[in-house]
Order: structure tokens, then C-alpha cells, then sequence
């Protein structure tokens, strides 16, 4: 029981260290912004998963008891990474990427991001929506 | 056994954040050096885990939760800052 444990948790590790590498890799290595936020965005989680996964094994296997602080962490970074990639995403549209090169938004006029004002110091919050 | 896996996946994540750190000195634009930041922050907490796991203890748990939502919340002012110019209006 206890070599199938350790065969386990060396799996994971070695899952999880060659993903986070894959992860940072990716990051210097894809060609443009957009599939260079699908490398660490992915690959990374499955990484720092698969670290806290082995750590939950080795937790049973040797301490005999489950530990639950992990599942927290994962939790956290898997509910937290696309909300992340989504705003890094948005940024990067709104900073390089004209109005006119996005496809259609039907049926609105355009995208969201760029259907805000620039914010100025001590103006007033516009209360009507620009449609 | 373990143990040599442990020094592996230590390696590999260590290589990890060099690579991010690299990223942030010559990154092309502002987007990709909040996304390596972001980047390194994850590398941190794997880490911080696999050292819990090399010593024995769980008191790194905390420490990798709080570095998460840390970097969790700093990422997202980043990203507002960029996309608005300012953070809480």
C-alpha cells in the first residue's frame, strides 16, 4: 500500500513540475499576447494542482490523516485564473486592438471594452449610459 | 523516492520563475508583464507548497493561501489600472 502511495505522489510531482515549466515556457516562447495568456493560464493551475494533490497523498500516506487545506487552494486558483486571464485579456484588447479589427458585436454597437469613457480626475460619474 | 521528486519539481519551478523573471525584464509591452507577474505569483505558491512537503509541516499552507488571494486581488488592480486608469473610482 505504501509503494503505491509513494509511486503517486512521485507521479504528480513530476506531472506538476514539468507542466509549470511547460507553463513558463510558453510565456516567453508564443508568438502573440493573446496565446501567450493561454500558456500560463492553464498549464501553471494544472501545475500548482498538481503539487497539492501530491501533498494531500502525502498527508494520508504518511501523517494517516486528510488534510483539507489544499483543496482550499485549489478551489481558490481555479475559481481565481480565468477571472484573471478575462481582465488581462480585456486590458490587452482595449490597449492594441482597433475598433474596427474585432468582428461583429451584434447586436450591439460595439465591444465593451470600447464603450467606456477615459476616466478624468474630478469629473462627474455620467449617470446616462451611452448606447 | 519521493524525495528525488521533490528536488525535481523544486527545479522545474525554480526554472519557472527565472523564465518569468526574464519575461518581466524584456516583455514587449505592459499586458505581458502583469501576466508574467501573475505568472510568478503561482510559480511562488507551488513553492511554498513543495516546501511544506519537504519539511513536514503545514504551516506554509497559510502563507500560500494568503500569497494567492494577494496576488489574485493585485492582479486584477493591475488590469483595472490599465483598462481605466485608475483603480477604485
Amino acid at each position: 500500500m505504501s509503494i503505491l502511495f509513494d509511486i503517486a505522489i512521485t507521479a504528480f510531482l513530476i506531472i506538476s513540475g514539468v507542466f509549470g515549466l511547460v507553463g513558463s515556457y510558453g510565456l516567453i516562447k508564443l508568438p502573440d499576447p493573446m496565446s501567450r495568456l493561454h500558456a500560463p493560464t492553464k498549464a501553471t493551475t494544472l501545475g500548482v494542482g498538481g503539487v497539492l494533490i501530491a501533498s494531500m497523498l502525502h498527508a494520508i500516506a504518511v501523517e494517516g490523516q486528510v488534510s483539507l487545506h489544499e483543496l482550499l487552494i485549489t478551489l481558490f486558483l481555479l475559481i481565481t485564473a480565468p477571472i484573471t486571464a478575462n481582465f488581462i485579456a480585456k486590458a490587452h484588447l482595449h490597449r492594441h486592438v482597433e475598433r474596427d479589427q474585432l468582428p461583429d458585436a451584434a447586436p450591439d454597437d460595439c465591444w465593451a471594452v470600447h464603450d467606456i469613457e477615459p476616466f478624468q480626475a474630478g469629473a462627474e460619474p455620467s449617470t446616462e449610459t451611452t448606447k | 523516492m519521493i524525495e528525488y521528486a521533490i528536488y525535481f519539481a523544486f527545479g522545474c519551478f525554480s526554472l519557472g520563475l527565472l523564465m518569468n523573471l526574464w519575461q518581466i525584464v524584456f516583455a514587449s509591452g505592459v499586458g505581458d508583464r502583469v501576466l508574467a507577474l501573475d505568472t510568478m505569483v503561482i510559480n511562488m505558491i507551488a513553492l511554498l507548497v513543495l516546501f511544506g512537503l519537504m519539511a513536514g509541516t503545514e504551516m506554509f499552507f497559510e502563507a500560500a493561501m494568503i500569497i494567492a488571494m494577494l496576488g489574485f486581488v493585485s492582479t486584477v488592480a493591475y488590469a483595472r489600472f490599465m483598462l481605466r486608469g485608475n483603480i477604485i473610482e
